[in-house]
């Protein structure tokens, strides 16, 4: 056994996801905060007497959902494993810092698919009517790597403290969903929303989420496609390379 | 003997603090190092620079050969650790704790259920396998972290503090299995400020003081390096000639206590030996003798300048 070959890493990365899966994400307060959230957010523009369709809110509603989930407890992780010292175990342990991030992000991706079927069979059972499931079916999966991939680089800064880190995660999460086409069509922003919505990943995602519910899209869905990669790929790099640095500061 | 550990010029800067100072020793395969100082010292550092937890600021580490900064996965996969802080994941129980070891460092699963049912047995904590950690008390704790670094069968132990605040039964458990361990082949590196465990376990010691390794050596020879001049203790039954016995050879001074004579001796040997003869010269048999060499605690606080005045 090479303790540094590729898959033997993707190996330990995994017993990390299955760690943080039973310690941080089987809890009442994540999982409410995971669907609950999303849902007032939606009933308030629902019954705000906007008028807008019930397939868009619910397309929107999807979109919120894999977003709060897969970014909800990712980037307090470190935070939590440094105050309570179990980083120095891991950071003692054979395991790279990638494998760490990596088996951080599986875990995220795997919570926020989980909600997120719930949600679409929410909406399923409201009557919504899925036209492209494969392109949805693919969308969530890339989404849930890029928003996962995002938590875990809110988590960079070198504090023990999860709420400094929440707060910052919290700051950074609202704006982005009310620039990227959730509750307003990115039709109906202005220029300089427009400009802003194009910088956020999750514009992408819904927008793939509408094209699969209601046939109709901003942006062509390989663009979609593309730009949820490159964000993922991007967060990933970046937030691996950050933590190679801010790792040896939280002990 | 091969070295196990080789540390050259390690150094560690926290702001304008060097708390560890161009640091170099070896560690032998088999033995038992004391790593020894006072609070503050630099041990722990010294520690997780060398189990990889944090980078040095100069110098470098080889663990079985491997450079602990730039392989470090290769080295950490051929050791484990016992922290100074009790650090298992106290959401898990005891056994998904040693399951996530066994996966970290890749045990097959059979083997790693296997090792765990015997580590916890051995521990006395199989019975309380599956309740989870947050409820052990910090002796359990302490005795799972030992066996949650012991589960991949490493060949070199790094254990900070490992009986620090302990009760004497857990403090007890982990001494002895320390010494299983090591007498099965497993190369130990202990840090403490406890000198009796020291004593006991270590086959030589490093001791430092302010960031600066102040001493390496055997226990014995650096406690007779630290003194020069024994001490001997003797009683008498009968009056015999103080100033005789100082003049003997091997005798630097003496001083009465009680009945009891309080002898410096620059050659305790040859010192015993006048004793003996001058005993049976006077007709005074000798009721007691004990020598006192200086103790691990004298070289200690001798070399991290807090000898007590």
């Amino acid at each position: 056994m090479n303790p540094t070959a590729v898959r033997t890493q993707v190996r330990r990365a995994w017993a990390i996801a299955k760690k943080d899966i039973r310690i941080y994400y089987f809890k009442g307060p994540v999982l409410i905060f995971g669907i609950f959230m999303p849902v007032f957010l939606f009933l308030a523009f629902y019954l705000g007497g906007r008028q807008l369709p019930l397939a868009f809110l619910l397309s929107g509603l999807m979109g919120m959902t894999l977003f709060f989930t897969s970014t909800a407890v990712s980037p307090a992780i470190f935070p939590w494993e440094g105050q309570a010292k179990t980083l120095e175990r891991l950071a003692a342990c054979p395991v790279t810092i990638e494998a760490i991030v990596l088996g951080d992000m599986i875990a995220s991706v795997l919570f926020g698919i989980g909600v997120t079927a719930v949600t679409l069979l929410i909406a399923l059972g409201l009557g919504l009517v899925l036209q492209h499931g494969t392109v949805l079916g693919f969308a969530v999966l890339l989404a849930a790597c890029c928003f996962s991939a995002l938590g875990t680089l809110l988590a960079v800064p070198p504090t023990n403290v999860p709420s400094n880190i929440m707060m910052l995660s919290s700051l950074l999460k609202f704006p982005l969903v009310f620039i990227s086409g959730i509750f307003v069509p990115l039709e109906q922003l202005p220029a300089w929303g427009k400009a802003l919505a194009v910088c956020s990943p999750l514009t992408y995602f819904a927008d793939l989420v509408r094209y699969s519910f209601m046939g109709a899209h901003y942006f062509p869905v390989p663009v979609d496609i593309a730009a949820l990669a490159a964000f993922t790929l991007l967060f990933t790099a970046v937030a691996m390379r950050l933590h190679r640095r801010s790792l040896p500061r939280r002990m | 003997m091969s070295k196990v550990i080789e540390v050259a010029n390690m150094t560690k800067v926290f702001g304008t603090i060097t708390a560890v100072d161009d640091v170099s020793f070896d560690v032998r395969e088999r033995e038992i190092f004391g790593f020894l100082g006072p609070n503050g010292a630099g041990k722990t550092t010294t520690t997780r620079m060398l189990t990889g937890v944090i980078p040095m600021d100069g110098g470098s580490a080889r663990i079985f050969g491997h450079d602990i900064g730039k392989d470090p996965v290769l080295a950490k996969q051929r050791f484990g650790v016992v922290p100074e802080t009790t650090n298992a994941y106290v959401d898990l129980t005891a056994w998904q704790n040693l399951m996530l070891m066994g996966e970290l460092y890749g045990v097959d699963r059979t083997r790693a259920e296997q090792r765990a049912r015997d580590l916890l047995e051995t521990l006395g904590l199989y019975e309380r396998r599956d309740q989870k950690v947050q409820g052990y008390s910090k002796g359990m704790k302490q005795r799972l972290i030992l066996a949650m670094a012991l589960l991949h069968e490493p060949e070199l132990l790094f254990l900070d503090e490992p009986t620090s605040g302990l009760d004497v039964q857990s403090s007890r458990m982990i001494l002895s299995m320390l010494r299983a361990l090591n007498a099965e082949g497993t190369t130990i590196f202990l840090t403490t400020h406890n000198m009796e465990e020291a004593n006991r376990l270590c086959d030589r010691v490093g001791i430092i003081r302010d960031g600066r390794i102040v001493a390496i050596d055997a226990l014995e020879k650096l406690k007779a390096a630290i003194d020069r001049l024994h001490r001997i203790e003797v009683s008498f039954d009968g009056e015999i000639p103080a100033d005789e016995l100082a003049s003997l050879d091997g005798i630097a001074g003496v001083d009465r206590t009680g009945d009891k004579w309080q002898i410096t001796a620059d050659n305790p040997d040859k010192a015993i030996r006048s004793l003996v003869s001058f005993s049976g010269r006077h007709g005074a048999p000798i009721l007691s003798l004990h020598t006192l060499a200086p103790s691990l605690d004298d070289a200690f606080l001798r070399l991290t300048g807090e000898e007590r005045p």
